[in-house]
């Protein structure tokens, strides 16, 4: 394994941790919930995948988008239902309620779908690798790159550009004033929330193949999610991009040079970073 | 003269007031006393009672009267397991209580170290310190696996007789009445630290840090101490476990106890020491109760319970819960007033 393969197969790691991450970067980066539960909807995705392409036979590419519907739709019944009357709880109570969530998902789809990993058989043309300029590269990993590089694109694009965006960031900034003027902020927060939800859902999906899928994954990558987002700091969506790059170029590289270390470096360095600038990398100084 | 009193005196006389012992505090613990001599089949979980009450009474001093929200402390209940094993294993110290104080000491250590860590920075930020501490801990205790036993844990730890005279013996009984001492012990210790000046100052922090600062207490330096002593706490509750159970193993770091911690503690409620034990009293049994119900699945249910909680409300749920004993004491405490008078 050469450099250029680590430093390949880290992007597309940090660029899936990305997308399974930058729901949470808007609902606890800048809505400040503090929701450890993101996991769990991210779980619900790759398991909607797998039994759409294992049991039903649906092709790989078509089960993705119904990965993100499924975990978009459940997101968004579950903020209606239960997230919204936390907003403005302690972070005490929001905490509770996340691991209560968490520890229910964990059960029921070990009882509904067992408790051994799952695969999700994927179509021909993305298995192996293909050897450019010398490097080798997997081709899954190629196709997540581009999935993942033209979703973030389009991210920012809709954050700085449309009109959505920016009724977003007006209701993150200041939740009254944006209602004065006549934003529908609980409905901006919503779709919001759901669309985080379905995209962790969508990244569930695609990460079957490399972070593996059973149902402790909600509990297993809780602190990567969270790792992006608060190193990453809230400011914008760059700051996550950019921490779940470091963190998954770290995490490979890490495994590769020092696999007796585990993960005791990203830890290390989490905390270090943290203490450096408890806002983030990239965070403002200001706090909400 | 007689109505002047300095603030000195007058906050001197309000903490001795609420410190002075209850009548349901002493009905307390000579229940706990009577549940061990009327059911000597049950030592075994009744232990675990007392353990999971002890580390939560640790939780309940910075949580519930400092107001830090720590999501790992399991670190330092899984130092103090590893310490106490390791001690009993190598037979470096072979007295149990003495290893016990040396296991919560090495907590303490840990905690003193990396408080500086968990006192800068707002709630998000402890939050992931405490939680990525005790996963710290957890990745080292699997990479030194040739000191920790690994997954296995250790294996063949023998515990030498309580102060030479003891012998811990099969069903529990020792380990049970070894627990309920070093609880009793620890209680009385955490009680006379939270009534005392410095524990007053802590609830000052816990309200409101920047008016805490104003009146003069050195808020850093009072968060940094309390800090240290709940993770000798932990730690000590976490030898207790080592030594009761003659096991320690990587689980002891697990995310999942520091998350059934707090909840535990939510149970029985915040701020006031016996909070922690009730508890762990009704964690035990709604543990108990699910898992005869479904034994993989109890965690749903668990899940389920801390949902519902947050969900109708902490101080609700208190008001609820209280509401029969508040109205017995109310009406208790006017019958004497009445009986008062007439004589």
């Amino acid at each position: 394994m050469t450099f250029l393969t680590i430093l390949f197969d880290g992007v597309a790691y940090g660029m899936l941790l990305f997308v399974l991450a930058c729901g949470l970067a808007v609902t606890l980066g800048l809505m400040n919930f503090v929701n450890l539960a993101h996991g769990a909807f991210a779980m619900a995705g790759g398991y909607v995948c797998a039994v759409l392409v294992n049991k039903m036979g649906w092709p790989f590419f078509a089960a993705l988008p119904i990965a993100f519907l499924a975990s978009a739709l459940i997101g968004a019944v579950f903020e209606r239902l239960l997230y919204r009357h936390l907003y403005d709880r302690s972070h005490l109570d929001q905490v509770l309620f996340s691991v209560g969530l968490v520890f229910m998902s964990v059960a029921a789809v070990d009882f509904i779908m067992g408790s051994s990993r799952v695969f999700i058989k994927l179509p021909e043309a993305l298995q192996g690798q293909i050897d450019l300029f010398g490097v080798g590269i997997g081709r899954y990993r190629m196709m997540i790159i581009v999935i993942c590089g033209l979703l973030t694109v389009a991210l920012q694009l809709t954050l700085a550009k449309t009109r959505f965006g920016s009724r977003l960031r007006a209701a993150v900034d200041d939740p009254r004033v944006a209602s004065g003027l006549g934003i529908n902020v609980p409905q901006v927060f919503a779709l919001t929330f759901a669309f985080g939800c379905g995209l962790a859902g969508f990244g569930g999906a695609l990460s079957a193949e490399i972070l593996g899928l059973d149902p402790h994954f909600p509990l297993k990558f809780m602190i990567y999610f969270l790792i992006v987002v608060t190193v990453g700091g809230s400011s914008s969506i760059t700051g996550p991009f950019l921490a779940s790059l470091l963190l998954g170029i770290g995490d490979v590289a890490g495994k590769y040079y020092l696999p007796k270390l585990g993960p005791f470096m990203i830890y290390t360095i989490m905390i270090v970073i943290l203490i450096w600038r408890p806002n983030g990398l990239f965070g403002r100084t200001a706090t909400r | 003269m007689t109505g002047m009193t300095t603030p000195s005196e007058n906050v001197g006389f309000h903490a001795r007031r609420t410190a002075r012992w209850h009548a349901g505090e002493v009905v307390f613990w000579i229940v706990l006393i009577g549940c061990g001599l009327l059911f000597p089949s049950r030592y075994l979980i009744m232990t675990e009672i007392l353990r999971i009450g002890l580390f939560a009474l640790s939780l309940d001093l910075i949580l519930g009267y400092a107001g830090i929200v720590s999501l790992g402390h399991a670190a330092f209940f899984g130092v103090g397991a590893y310490a106490a094993g390791l001690l009993a294993l190598h037979g470096i110290v072979g007295e149990p209580v003495l290893a016990l104080l040396v296991a919560g000491l090495a907590a303490a250590v840990l905690g003193f170290a990396t408080s500086f860590l968990v006192i800068r920075g707002v709630d998000l930020t402890r939050l992931m310190v405490t939680l990525g501490i005790a996963l710290l801990m957890e990745a080292l205790a699997e990479r030194f696996s040739n000191i920790t036993g690994g997954t296995d844990g250790l294996q063949g730890i023998v515990m030498q007789p309580i102060l030479g005279l003891f012998e811990f013996d099969l069903f529990g009984k020792t380990g049970f009445w070894y627990s309920v001492a070093v609880l009793f012990v620890m209680f009385l210790l955490a009680r006379r630290i939270v009534h005392s000046p410095f524990g007053l100052s802590l609830r000052a922090i816990r309200n409101n840090p920047l008016r805490a600062s104003a009146v003069g207490i050195p808020v850093n330096r009072r968060l940094v101490a309390v800090y240290t002593l709940a993770a000798l706490y932990a730690g000590i509750a976490g030898g207790l476990f080592a030594q009761t159970t003659q096991l320690a193993s990587l689980d002891v770091f697990s995310f999942e106890r520091s998350a059934d911690l707090v909840l535990v503690l939510v149970l029985g409620g915040t701020g006031y020491l016996y909070g922690g034990l009730i508890g762990a009293v009704v964690f035990k049994i709604l543990q108990e109760f699910f898992s005869t119900i479904t034994p993989q699945y109890w965690q749903f249910w668990i899940g389920l319970v801390l949902v519902t909680i947050v969900l109708i409300g902490r101080e609700r749920l208190e008001r609820w819960v209280m509401f029969v004993p508040r109205r017995a004491m109310r009406a208790l405490r006017r019958s004497k007033a009445e009986g008062g008078g007439a004589t």
